[in-house]
């Protein structure tokens, strides 16, 4: 099981500004060993956020997305302690699930 | 498989009652796929890759913003921001021009604020395409990113 991601979800207003550090390699496929193999592509490829069960925001990445993945986006419509969700799954199919509550 | 008539009333009814969301708005057809996103980080180039994901006649809109460096020292790790002022933006990708695969990621925003922050590996200088689908349509817009370290070599 990969590591836990942290979550900073922090009102302001009514909106909630969430930000998401995954701990993931992100290899791109593209890189080669000392012994000249290629370094197979590992990577997360599927993202989703939920706001109290309701999904918000789904994403697709490519390897191109950055080692220990960074994501910042604002959610409409939250309210102090208002849970948020955020999954996400590599292509090798591991996943993992983390939440905050908004302050 | 036989397909009794029970299990087609419940397939006509599933229809149907997906039907009727879409009728009153809960959801919109393509909400789910905002983008065709399958063979799309595969491809090479913009042009190709925009054809995989299905974006036709995209108008470049200076309602599109990439929010990001002019140089980026370590190309591992480039903030990138995009964000829309179109109304009912649903979706937005990021496209890389000059790596090996163009497409870096594509996000359904529709839940959100139309405006999301990343970091992407740019393996040279090259622009960066933001694309973003509102109501149907595609608008992009693109910006220039120098790296003095490349982030995609061996």
């Amino acid at each position: 099981m990969a590591d836990p991601m942290k979550i900073r979800a922090r009102l302001n207003g009514d909106v909630a500004d969430v930000r998401v550090l995954m701990a993931h390699e992100m290899e791109t496929g593209q890189r080669k060993d000392s012994a000249g193999n290629v370094i197979p592509a590992w990577y997360i490829s599927e993202v989703k956020a939920e706001l109290n069960g309701k999904t918000v925001m789904k994403a697709n990445w490519g390897p191109a997305i950055a080692k220990n993945p960074y994501m910042q986006f604002n959610v409409p419509g939250a309210k102090a302690g208002d849970k948020i969700v955020i999954t996400w799954v590599d292509n090798r199919g591991d996943t993992r699930t983390d939440e905050a509550i908004i302050k | 498989m036989k397909q009794t008539r029970r299990t087609a009333l419940q397939v006509a009814g599933g229809v149907g009652a997906y039907a009727a969301l879409v009728s009153i708005g809960l959801f919109r057809p393509g909400q789910a796929n905002a983008f065709e996103v399958s063979g799309a980080f595969k491809t090479q180039g913009v042009a190709a890759t925009l054809k995989a994901l299905g974006v036709e006649g995209a108008a470049e809109s200076a309602d599109v913003v990439i929010n990001a460096p002019d140089i980026a020292e370590n190309g591992a790790v480039v903030p990138v921001g995009v964000s829309s002022r179109i109304p009912n933006t649903e979706s937005i990708a990021l496209l890389v021009e000059k790596n090996p695969n163009a497409l870096a990621g594509t996000y359904d925003v529709s839940g959100i604020e139309p405006q999301i922050n990343m970091r992407i590996k740019m393996g040279q200088s090259s622009d960066v395409v933001a694309i973003v689908k509102a109501d149907g349509k595609y608008y992009m817009t693109r910006k220039e990113i120098k790296v003095t370290l490349g982030g995609c070599g061996g």
